[in-house]
């Protein structure tokens, strides 16, 4: 009984967001019309200064869609919960913090590679890019090692709306924008003030960026992107675990001071 | 075994600097099979016992256990074993009745087969037309979502419902679908189920609950079945005995809900 109420716990929060979607299904349409036309548009900065420069800004704002994707979509769902008042009841059911969590990252990865994949496709098709030579294996490894410490980051993230509904969504959103600047999305972090540069080398997007950029520019093999790939592997490996653990210290605190409740 | 035991229990609150007092060693158990009613103004100190007694809230002292497992130490035990309805139906009310009674049910290791077959068994009873499970809850009246949430609470087989304040705020045909619901889930269930419900209407505390406490700023100030506090305070109303220990008309407390 307690296997099977785990195992159905984690579908619970697969099917309870794709309800929400097919619920909010037009609002999906202008999401995805909006960052398809973003990627557009930035892939459009560097028409001029040859396919390459195109591909290079493509994938940044390929890649930072997907890992903002699992970043908002954790943390999302907690705020989501806070503003609905169904908190409370997905905390006291008989489900461990770990299942309700991975079971909101599992939908995070689902939802984020079908609709980066949509937007990837007609990107591709609008700019008539070549994928011949790129290591597609190896973008797919990377792009699942790094959804590992997204993960983790979405964790910790999803702390803030916990404690407080207006107030954490605020600094969810901060957060995400620090990492966009700091981890060379559309640009080398060279170009970043040197006080900030240290900011970049801890971000996983950094790595995540330079190597799906060898694996697609120049088609890098797997014996070059081990060293990242490992990297980022480890930082997800232990971000995911301390994002559980810093999850469980918030909860605990956030029932030690009744911020549970729907106006908490 | 008790179903309930609350011993000393303390919950505090800081607000504005300053210290709220919620719970004030408070101690009571509730028998197994029971029906427990807790009556007070808002503020009172009623939802924040459930919410201890629910594992969403930690007591700053004292303990309380729900069939012998501590709700701070064992919750994970005493989740299996419980359910909750608030008095604000809380819903993912863009999706249907029964897409938010598939999430509980998936929440509570249930098939959904059996969640279907239970839920629609349940709605029938307090009159919720089938139909009306697959519009978007945003679409249905108050007392027709806090029909849901009974269902939701109901259906997962607690041993130890929490009512809090079910029936506040529904039209007097809700109201009475309710009531007679939970009646009828007491005699049906009469081996498994225990119920604590609090409540702002008195009448529906003497018509539904075996023993009845009245709270005042987190403290139990008055407790019996509702036959002895009559007799007790030698009132013919418990809302008399309310004016007798408070100090404060009932009718005021109703006019502040």
């Amino acid at each position: 009984m307690r296997y099977r109420s785990q195992t159905y716990g984690s579908i619970a929060f697969i099917e309870r967001n794709f309800a929400l979607v097919r619920r909010y299904i037009g609002w999906e349409a202008v999401f995805v019309s909006y960052n398809v036309v973003n990627a557009l548009a930035i892939g459009l900065i560097g028409a001029r200064m040859g396919k390459d420069m195109i591909v290079y800004l493509v994938v940044g704002a390929m890649v930072w869609g997907f890992l903002s994707i699992l970043f908002h979509e954790i943390s999302e769902s907690i705020a989501w919960e806070r503003w609905e008042g169904t908190i409370e009841y997905t905390f006291m059911a008989p489900i461990s913090r770990f299942i309700h969590l991975i079971g909101n990252c599992l939908w995070a990865v689902v939802y984020g590679v079908i609709r980066s994949s949509l937007i990837l496709a007609i990107v591709v098709l609008f700019f008539g890019i070549s994928i011949k030579g790129a290591n597609l294996p190896g973008l797919f490894v990377i792009l699942i090692v790094s959804g590992l410490s997204f993960v983790g980051l979405g964790l910790v993230a999803a702390v803030l709306p916990l404690l407080s509904t207006e107030k954490g969504a605020y600094a969810t959103h901060i957060l995400e924008a620090a990492l966009l600047l700091v981890s060379g999305v559309y640009y080398e972090i060279e170009v970043l003030p040197v006080w900030i540069r240290p900011l970049s080398y801890v971000s996983p997007a950094t790595y995540t960026l330079r190597a799906m950029r060898a694996a697609l520019l120049d088609g890098a093999g797997f014996d070059e992107l081990m060293p990242i790939i490992l990297l980022l592997l480890v930082t997800g490996l232990l971000l995911v675990p301390l994002g559980m653990l810093i999850f469980s210290k918030a909860e605990y605190y956030a029932k030690k001071k009744g911020k549970l409740k729907r106006s908490g | 075994m008790e179903a309930v035991k609350c011993d000393g229990l303390i919950k505090n609150f800081g607000k504005d600097g300053r210290k709220v007092s919620a719970i004030n060693r408070v101690s009571f158990s509730v028998s197994r099979n029971e029906v427990f009613g807790i009556v007070g103004p808002n503020g009172s100190g009623k939802s924040t016992l459930i919410r201890i007694l629910s594992t969403l809230l930690i007591p700053d002292a004292g303990s309380a256990s729900v069939f012998g497992h501590d709700v701070v130490r064992e919750y994970g035990k005493v989740r299996r074993v419980i359910n909750r309805v608030s008095v604000d139906a809380a819903f993912f009310k863009g999706i249907s009745a029964w897409e938010n009674l598939r999430y509980a049910a998936r929440l509570y290791g249930m098939a959904k087969g059996d969640a279907k077959i239970r839920s629609l068994e349940i709605l029938a009873k307090l009159g919720f037309a089938e139909k009306r499970m697959y519009e978007p809850l945003e679409d249905l009246s108050r007392g027709m979502q806090q029909k849901v949430a009974i269902a939701r609470a109901f259906f997962t087989a607690p041993m130890l419902l929490l009512l809090d304040e079910p029936t506040t705020g529904l039209d007097p045909r809700s109201k009475l679908d309710v009531q007679d619901y939970i009646r009828e889930a007491m005699q049906r269930e009469k081996d498994d189920l225990t119920i604590i419900l609090t409540t702002h209407d008195m009448n529906e505390a003497e018509a539904l609950c075996d023993r009845v406490a009245i709270i005042i700023d987190g403290r139990f100030v008055a407790l019996g079945s509702p036959s002895e506090l009559l007799a007790e305070y030698n009132k013919s109303a418990l809302e008399e005995v309310f004016l007798d220990v408070t100090g404060r008309e009932w009718k005021e407390i109703e006019d502040e809900v």
